[in-house]
């Protein structure tokens, strides 16, 4: 299938924050005032300043700590429910770009209060924000100005362990299924999360519900998004489900 | 490193202990991993579980101070199935050197110890000598007096359950450790030691590493690629540091600082040139007097002549027996003994140990002079928390440095490869390089001492100084300098019979004279930068494949030698011990070496002329026995100098026999009022002291605040919930940090008492961010290493107390 695709293999992740920060300075994106919550995961969730957080989660396997890291960005699905439940509130502030894929939230369009709850709660990854005072959302636009030049996404190009990978979709699903087969040899709870459905490819090696609730669509998001889809029917064409 | 980067890449067994690499190496961890995509095995082992375990195979928790407890198990192991490389021990090490009677150990004391004077008599260590003044050896390692026989004795005493009890570790976890490393043993599997401050950081810091090279010697890893004893070093050019000897017991390229009996250039060279009898040996540090007097004309230039021992009368000295590293520096500052202090680019207000006394010393100056990039706790100290700027004396300047982007210059790395960087952007505002400020220091000193003369003038005015063009320093010209040129036109070159004109670079240190014909700034980075252009700007990426290694790329000291003591990783005739991992291959038919640049172009061991491969020892051969350090030739246990329990549990030496001891400043030990083993480390997130990080802040918002890590089990002791404000406190201070609790970190069971440890950042400062938090610096003690004085940031006492909500009392 046509289009780019990110590919991050968890497994590889010494969460350094390199690819939460480098999104940050390229979009000039403000530095939040936070504080130590006896976590480093910091800031603690998504926001309209933070496009990429890397979520820690101390596990336990086998009996023994463990510790998992979880990059979490924006999903840019193949049929984002956030991108129909917009128009069918008549809102063009979320488009789809053709060449790429990407998933894009216009910075100029604004979006009223309880438009954008509708819009946030159709995300079965839990993406999207929203700023009261400008009422533009927010989230990762796949660095679309970086890569129309040929570039890698600001957190791919930071990433040192390769667990950021980006690229043609196929080759980054030959990638993951590559890489799947070695990991499922030591963890056999190794999985790729809703890889047909979603351009941002996550590998882990153990059920995903220890990296992050939203980690995977867990099957309530399909019907959710399958529902979407017959409400906006008659405003837009429907595209194929599986890419 | 003895090895590089890249070839971490292919080793089968990798150790990170006294490591973190994943938080403060995080680059490392991309040959770290490909090493894991080989089938390579990763093995942790450090205080806490921390995000370099996560991505490890193996992790074992130890108590922090008990690294040579821990690998005096595994030396212990290794001899005890025997299980070492033998034909690599009984060649390339002094395993098989017969020891004179008088050395002996006993209850933690090898013989020769001075209790008044706190050292020993190095002399009873001896290694025995034939007439000719060789070495005596045993080659079936039988001798009850050869090397490697008392090394067994002295290691086995550290069995499972004696090294179990000291370091708190699970036995299943030692036997996983020492079985998965030792297999590296084999001749076709190699395993390497990346280690840091975790290692370095105690009383006993030398000899952990001591104790690391032991074990890479026994399985035959040194010289291999993908082996090696590899330091992973602090900060980005802490190595070029180091190098060029911004230390005061070296000068440039790890030759001695010369002291005041030293009284002639004959003298010093006589001293410190070895000698050696075996015809095999290459001794290189033998050609010292060519480096010392190609130093001396870089230094000097034409007022360097034969007559006046190339201006070695001008070379500062040290008094004999003075320590002038940081710990001694600073109690002197601390007694009102200096009058004023240049710091550059350091924030000893956060960095030193004992920092309320290390703050109280710089207002005991006349005078400070701080040159960085931003203001730092130590440039503003008189106004610092508890100081009152009325009180305090010190005048105070600050000279705006600029960063590393606006300037033009190489860095060199802990694998010894000086990379060359330009310059991005012209200097912000009034900054200026170091370089330029020194420079223009300099320029105005010498202009002072011509006008008002001063008691001894010399060594500034008669100093060469050619380093600027139109008063702006080009440090092509000082890297130039450093490579070294010829001074003379050399018609027939003693090596290699070759005419050099006056003024041309010298190719490399093999060119260097002891006869004033020659200059160079550094001998190590002598073939840096040639007639043939700056070696260390190039970046091409053709490998040597089967050692992975990138000649091409930059340039490393010596000679562009990317795994020192190669010429252990081949047999007597040349040919790679593990071919799939070829780092040097002798060509029979060309009669030269291919692959990595050769420990020295002679041929093979087993040929005529042929050379044993550690060319830098008198012997020719590794120390496993080493009877030059000050606390012993063997690395034993002895607890930090802030102990938890009362007793040493394996004698009766408590601490390090040879540590100087600073009566005047606060200590404790198995004290009820400190009961816990406190640590200190770094975050990915902020950079040392935080100076250049807590000015950012897309930093400051991952990390915003001191933290102190610790147990489940010790936050239930004390009634502490994960987010809550605690204190910490130790004899000589205190500071406020916010709990982050964990099951990462689990109490140790040792001599049968449960002790809990916790850790911190030293990242945090007053100055900013507000409510960020102070240095952990303000709790640690001031105590060094035995030979090198580096302080033991790593195991000290504290205490950790909950603090009521904010808006009651604190």
């Amino acid at each position: 299938m046509a289009g780019k695709s990110f590919f991050i293999d968890t497994s590889r992740c010494t969460a350094c924050r390199g690819c939460q920060i480098a999104d940050k300075a390229w979009w000039g994106l403000k530095g939040t005032k936070t504080q130590q919550r006896g976590n480093h995961q910091n800031p603690e969730d998504l926001s309209f300043n933070t496009w990429k957080v890397v979520r820690f989660s101390e596990v336990e396997v086998n009996g023994k700590p463990n510790w998992y890291f979880f990059t979490d960005q924006c999903r840019h699905c193949l049929e984002p429910p956030c991108m129909y439940t917009a128009q069918s509130l008549g809102s063009k502030a979320i488009t789809r770009d053709d060449e790429t894929g990407a998933v894009i939230y216009d910075p100029k369009i604004k979006v009223k209060a309880e438009d954008f709850k509708k819009i946030r709660e159709s995300c079965p990854w839990d993406i999207p924000r929203w700023d009261e005072k400008t009422q533009i959302m927010a989230k990762c636009n796949m660095c679309i100005n970086r890569i129309r030049e040929g570039m890698l996404p600001a957190c791919v190009k930071s990433c040192p362990t390769g667990t950021m990978n980006f690229g043609d979709r196929d080759k980054m699903l030959d990638m993951a299924q590559k890489r799947l087969k070695e990991l499922k040899a030591v963890y056999p709870k190794a999985q790729l999360l809703n890889a047909e459905i979603l351009r941002t490819i996550f590998l882990v090696i153990d059920d995903p519900q220890k990296y992050w609730k939203h980690a995977a669509e867990n099957g309530v998001g399909i019907t959710r998004i399958a529902a979407i889809k017959k409400l906006v029917r008659p405003l837009v064409k429907f595209p194929h489900f599986v890419g | 490193m003895t090895n590089s980067w890249t070839d971490i890449g292919v080793s089968d067994c990798v150790l990170i202990m006294g490591s973190n690499a994943a938080e403060n190496h995080p680059v490392a961890m991309k040959w770290i991993l490909r090493a894991k995509d080989r089938g390579g095995k990763i093995i942790h082992v450090d205080p806490r579980f921390t995000r370099t375990s996560a991505k490890a195979d193996i992790y074992a928790p130890l108590r922090s101070g008990t690294d040579i407890a821990f690998l005096g198990g595994m030396i212990n192991y290794i001899l005890e199935k025997d299980l070492i490389q033998n034909d690599y021990v009984v060649s390339n090490t002094n395993a098989a050197f017969i020891v004179n009677p008088k050395y002996d150990f006993k209850d933690g004391l090898f013989s020769g110890y001075n209790l008044e004077k706190r050292a020993y008599d190095k002399s009873l260590w001896a290694i025995e000598k034939d007439e000719k003044g060789i070495p005596k050896r045993d080659q079936s390692l039988q001798n009850e007096r050869c090397v490697y026989q008392l090394m067994k004795k002295h290691y086995a005493r550290y069995d499972l359950n004696s090294v179990s009890n000291i370091t708190g570790t699970p036995k299943e976890d030692l036997i996983k450790v020492y079985e998965a490393y030792a297999e590296t043993g084999k001749p076709d599997k190699v395993g390497t030691m990346l280690y840091a401050m975790g290692w370095t950081q105690h009383t006993v810091g030398t000899q952990n590493i001591r104790a690391a090279s032991i074990i890479q010697l026994l399985l035959g890893n040194m010289g291999m690629a993908g082996g090696g004893v590899n330091a992973l070093r602090g900060e980005s050019n802490v190595q070029g540091i180091t190098d060029q000897a911004v230390l005061f017991h070296i000068i440039p390229g790890y030759n001695p600082s010369p002291k005041a009996s030293d009284v002639s250039l004959e003298k010093y060279n006589e001293k410190n040139t070895p000698k050696t009898a075996n015809p095999s040996s290459v001794n290189w540090w033998g050609n010292r007097p060519k480096y010392i007097a190609s130093f001396l004309k870089s230094m000097y230039g034409e007022n360097a002549t034969k007559e006046n021992e190339f201006g070695y009368q001008l070379l500062p000295k040290l008094d004999d027996g003075q320590n002038a590293s940081f710990l001694f520096m600073f109690d002197e500052m601390l007694k009102g003994k200096f009058s004023g202090f240049i710091c550059l680019g350091m924030n000893p207000a956060c960095s030193l140990p004992n920092a309320n006394q290390s703050r109280e010393a710089l207002s005991k100056l006349d005078w400070m002079v701080a040159v960085d990039i931003f203001e730092s706790e130590t440039s503003n100290f008189w106004k610092g928390p508890g100081m009152d700027p009325n009180k305090v004396k010190t005048e105070v300047f600050l000279l705006p440095a600029c960063s590393y982007v606006e300037r033009e210059g190489s860095l060199s790395d802990s694998a010894r490869t000086a990379q060359w960087r330009y310059k991005a952007i012209e200097p912000i505002g009034e900054s200026k390089a170091d370089g330029q400020i020194i420079h223009e220091i300099y320029m105005k000193l010498k202009t002072l001492y011509e006008k008002d003369k001063g008691v001894f003038p010399d060594p500034i005015l008669k100093l060469k100084w050619d380093y600027a063009k139109a008063g702006k320093v080009d440090t092509h010209l000082v890297a130039k300098d450093i490579n070294g040129y010829f001074l003379e036109d050399v018609p027939e070159h003693p090596v290699d019979k070759k005419a050099y004109k006056k003024g041309t670079l010298v190719p490399s240190f093999v060119f260097l004279l002891a006869d004033g014909r020659t200059s160079c700034g550094n001998w190590i980075y002598s073939g840096s930068y040639t007639e043939a252009g700056n070696m260390m700007a190039r970046r091409d990426k053709t490998p040597v494949a089967t050692a992975n290694i990138f000649p091409k790329w930059a340039w490393a000291w010596p000679v562009n030698r990317r795994i020192i003591y190669n010429r252990a990783s081949v047999d007597m005739q040349g040919n790679p011990i593990d071919p799939k991992r070829a780092v040097i291959k002798w060509d029979a038919e060309n009669k030269k070496w291919v692959g990595d640049v050769p420990d020295g172009p002679a041929p093979p061991m087993g040929m005529e002329g042929g050379k044993l491969p550690f060319i830098m020892k008198p012997d020719g051969v590794a120390s496993i026995f080493g009877p030059g350090l000050s606390d012993g030739p063997f690395p034993e246990h002895y607890e930090p100098l802030e102990c938890p329990i009362e007793k040493n549990p394996l004698s009766s030496q408590r601490v390090n026999p040879t540590i100087s001891l600073f009566k005047d400043y606060k200590f404790t030990t198995c004290d009820p009022r400190f009961p816990f083993v406190a640590t200190t480390y770094r975050v990915t997130e902020h950079w040392q002291t935080g100076l250049m990080t807590r000015y950012q802040s897309l930093l400051v918002e991952t990390e915003p605040q001191m933290f102190v890590e610790l147990s489940e089990e010790l936050a239930e002791l004390r009634g502490i919930k994960n987010g809550e404000r605690v204190l910490v406190s130790s004899p000589r201070g205190k500071l406020e940090a916010i709990a982050m609790v964990t099951k990462r970190w689990a109490p140790f069971k040792v001599a049968g008492q449960t002790i809990h440890e916790v850790g911190m950042t030293f990242h945090y400062g007053w100055l900013i961010p507000k409510n960020g938090g102070e240095s952990a610096n303000l709790l640690t003690p001031t105590i060094g290493d035995a030979n090198t004085a580096i302080p033991e940031y790593k195991a000290f006492l504290v205490n950790v107390e909950k603090l009521p909500a904010k808006g009651k009392g604190r």
